[in-house]
């Protein structure tokens, strides 16, 4: 019996590729399993190796495996590309049609069973996938039954006789494995999980959801990858609570949409990734200082320019801290974590109108688009709060002049009016301008009003600004990160206390205003300080070096290839820092 | 009931004596007043140029962006308050060459937005270069050696991209300019409305004089019949696009809020925005 497994299943994309693994996953999510996956895809529509890598586990995991357990594949490229992650006790199922060959140095079991013969056999060859996930579930001791209910969801709507064929090819691709196969593979079965009911999500639906339960009733934005599917869900659900998303004709349009309805009244949201976020930079710095919420998602890809546009990287960090020309309040928050992704996403929106600035919710594509298992979300836990936003006194209001918008305050936040209040006209201008938003250069005024603006976020408050596993007094080292590699980063933890190393974490969960007293005293105990990131200079080491110091222990860890980082690779780097000191 | 002059406040705007702006800013004052809006029932966004200065110049919920996108800004500020009267204005720079992309989406989109240009062929707040509506030959800082690039022509442009109202007029000709303001307005979809409006600072050749001779009014063609895309297209390509009055008309076509699907009746921006616990249970079911 295994507590874990590692599975993948790989192809030509366009294959039905997916939807394999998304049955799969969808089934065992039900019976209670925790499981977290990853997709390998590429820039194209059709053509070109995918994969889906899925762990499945009876307890929580949020990181993509070292290693494979049972790989699925469609082609001889898949089993070229992935064979060397098998262990020695790993398996292939592989479609018969290709004639599958093992590459020499792979110990693991190949069984070959005739994935589109019998799918030919049933009236289509597309149910080749339906056949592979019948072999799996032979594999792994799981009833074939347990796909029905999630076979009915999909081909329901095609009648009785297509949910029936795929149902057969599920029992008739269990029958073929283990005529091969035997009964020699018991040593894959999967212990049993608890059944209980959870969600199975991407960052992305998180984050959507989390923006309907914020308030959120419009979206502005531009399709890109890795953010769309934001939009693609909002569209579908926004309708239900009398709003839209409006598909722009550019990101520029879209941020700058989204002010537009912001300062009427909305909360409104854009999402895209970075050579969206390149493109509404000036109008991050009009919110600024007009002081209109904006709430902004960044879901980081590689870059720079296309960069790797289906790829892993965490390289917007400084960019998101200190794009745009000039000087404004801002808030950047990175939720390390699907269940942060929801909370932080409807904190985004609360943030945006206390502190009257853009907000921006920096996620990276593994979070994303990551697929995995999560608790309920807590429903008590949702707050909308609208910070100084004008009530009806000021229709009472016998002066009929401007209103005070900007005024000087001493928390340099003045209270908002929504335009169509009555008696509350006041101007807006991304000139500088005086407390009722007429253009001024008054140096005096220039510098009260860039005060009162830039002072707002100097106070905020928020819930967790830094995740903290400071169980050590005294440890060998701290490891340091933000975004998804939170997982990676806690698999790698008990595995170097079993090297000897006492280990805390630190992951940054407000990355601007920077949180410098947070973060000091666990620097501060700290022997080295290893900060792991995804990009090639050490953003983030950058940031903790210039607001807290403590350069001589840092050290980078870093991976800027597209993949993500697996657990292994901290683990072995890591070691590496702590035994060689500087690498 | 609002007049004109509820729409003025006490700024005094930065154009040059004699700018064509200024005629403008009194038609939209006028048009306000004329179709019945309170000064806290409309918002004039702008964008950037001499001309984007007009939402500080008028007594309304004034809103100046940032160049070239006064009518993101703008459809945004009316697909959250559907009940706000929202006019765009800027100058031939702003909407014609660094906003155009917007240009081309909002008339397709069909937000039921006014946008109203003021035209003066030339980049006037940074002292004189060529602009997308500059004839071709014409001598600027920019284009020393007169202007090699084709002048747009902006009204065929707005017909081929689906604009249900389209109108020119000369800033002069107040009474015209206000009546095309108000039935802008009361269209219920985007309205385009050029306006001639001279740079005497820096355009010597596009002068008041140059438009009286030029220009052409749709009153004086007759049975011209706005309706008709076909004749309106004809007519513009006859007189080079120098024709004044209303060019196009489609009153039919739905605004963009009337076709969106699930879209609120009342303004969004009235909204309660908590969400129930049996909705919010339905959709966290929707991922089980």
């Amino acid at each position: 019996m295994i507590e874990q497994l590692s599975w993948k299943v790989g192809g030509q994309q366009g294959e039905g590729i997916d939807s394999t693994g998304e049955i799969f996953a969808i089934a065992l999510n039900r019976m209670g399993y925790y499981l977290y996956g990853y997709r390998h895809f590429s820039s194209r529509i059709k053509g070109g190796h995918t994969n889906n890598k899925i762990r499945v586990s009876t307890k929580e995991v949020r990181a993509v495996s070292d290693d494979l357990d049972m790989l699925i594949a469609f082609d001889q490229e898949t089993i070229d590309v992935n064979g060397h992650e098998l262990h020695s006790d790993g398996i292939i199922i592989a479609d018969a049609k290709f004639k599958p060959v093992k590459p020499e140095d792979c110990k693991a079991t190949l069984v070959a069973v005739p994935f589109t013969e019998i799918a030919t056999e049933l009236g289509t060859s597309l149910m080749k996938n339906m056949v592979a996930i019948g072999a799996t579930s032979a594999a792994l001791g799981i009833d074939t039954e347990t796909y029905k209910a999630v076979v009915d969801e999909i081909f329901g709507r095609k009648g009785e006789k297509v949910v029936n064929s795929n149902m057969e090819a599920i029992q008739r691709g269990a029958d073929a494995f283990l005529e091969t196969a035997g009964g020699n593979l018991k040593a894959l079965s999967l212990k049993k999980a608890d059944g209980k009911n959870r969600m199975f999500m991407i960052g992305n639906d998180a984050i959507a959801l989390g923006a309907i339960a914020g308030g959120a009733r419009l979206m502005a934005a531009y399709p890109i990858t890795p953010a769309s599917e934001i939009m693609e869900y909002l569209i579908k659900k926004l309708p239900d609570f009398g709003g839209t998303v409006i598909q722009t004709e550019d990101e520029i349009a879209a941020a700058t949409m989204a002010i537009g309805s912001n300062y009427a009244g909305v909360r409104t949201l854009t999402a895209s990734a970075g050579p969206g976020l390149s493109l509404m930079m000036e109008s991050i710095g009009l919110s600024g200082i007009t002081e209109t919420p904006l709430v902004i998602i960044d879901t980081q890809r590689g870059g720079p320019s296309t960069g790797l546009p289906t790829k892993q990287e965490q390289s917007d960090l400084l960019a998101m801290i200190y794009g745009t020309h000039g000087e404004i309040p801002k808030i950047v928050i990175a939720p390390s974590t699907v269940e942060e992704a929801f909370y932080d996403s409807i904190e985004a929106f609360n943030l945006a109108e206390e502190y009257q600035c853009p907000v921006i919710l920096l996620s990276d594509l593994q979070l994303s688009l990551g697929k995995q298992t999560v608790e309920p979300l807590d429903y008590e836990k949702i707050q909308i709060r609208r910070g100084k936003l004008s009530d009806q006194d000021i229709e009472k209001r016998e002066d009929k002049s401007y209103f005070k918008r900007f005024e000087v305050t001493e928390d340099g936040v003045s209270t908002r009016v929504i335009p169509g209040t009555k008696n509350g006209i006041f101007h807006v201008t991304g000139v500088e301008h005086d407390e009722t938003g007429k253009p001024s250069e008054v140096p005096q005024n220039r510098k009260d009003q860039m005060e009162k603006r830039l002072r707002k976020v100097s106070g905020l408050s928020f819930d967790t600004p830094v995740y903290k596993n400071d169980k050590h007094n005294e440890p060998d080292v701290l490891l340091v990160g933000f975004n998804s590699t939170r997982g990676s980063i806690e698999e790698v933890i008990p595995r170097l206390e079993a090297d000897g190393y006492k280990v805390n974490h630190a992951q940054i969960r407000l990355v601007h205003p920077f949180p410098t007293d947070e973060l000091k005293p666990m620097l501060d105990a700290a022997k080295k300080v290893v900060i792991v990131e995804h990009n090639a200079t050490g953003q983030l080491a950058s940031l903790v070096k210039m607001n807290a110091g403590y350069a001589e222990k840092i050290e980078s860890l870093l991976k800027y290839d597209g993949n993500p980082f697996l657990p292994g690779d901290i683990h072995q780097q890591c070691k590496e820092l702590l035994t060689h000191g500087n690498v | 009931m609002a007049t004109f002059k509820d729409f003025r406040n006490q700024v005094k705007p930065n154009w040059c004596p004699g700018c064509g702006d200024f005629s403008v800013q009194a038609a939209i004052q006028r048009a306000a007043a004329n179709v019945g809006l309170e000064p806290d029932d409309l918002a004039v966004v702008s964008g950037i140029g001499c001309s984007g200065r007009i939402s500080g110049y008028i007594n309304a919920y004034g809103f100046h962006g940032i160049h070239g996108r006064s009518l993101p800004i703008a459809q945004g500020v009316k697909m959250a308050n559907r009940d706000l009267t929202v006019i765009a204005s800027g100058g031939d720079g702003d909407g014609f060459a660094i906003g155009m992309g917007h240009t081309i989406h909002a008339m397709r989109r069909n937000i039921d937005i006014t946008y109203i240009v003021m035209d003066n062929q030339i980049y006037g707040l940074t002292k004189g270069q060529t602009s997308p509506t500059s004839a071709e030959g014409f001598k600027t800082k920019s284009t020393p050696s007169g202007s090699i690039e084709s002048s747009l022509s902006i009204m065929e442009l707005a017909l081929s991209s689906g604009c249900g109202f389209v109108a020119q007029s000369f800033s002069t000709d107040l009474k015209d300019l206000v009546a095309l303001i108000e039935q802008g307005i009361e269209h219920k979809g985007f309205s385009l409305i050029n306006v001639f409006s001279p740079c005497v600072t820096f355009n010597k050749i596009n002068t008041y004089d140059w438009f009286k001779e030029n220009l052409i009014s749709l009153k004086d063609i007759e049975n011209y019949d706005p309706t008709n895309r076909m004749v309106a297209m004809q007519t513009l390509m006859e007189h080079n696009g120098l024709v004044k009055g209303l060019i196009y008309h489609n009153p039919n076509k739905p605004s963009y809020q009337e076709s969106v699907t699930g879209y609120s009746e009342s303004p969004l921006s009235k909204q309660n925005l908590t969400i129930s616990e049996e909705k919010f249970t339905e959709m966290m079911s929707e991922f089980m």
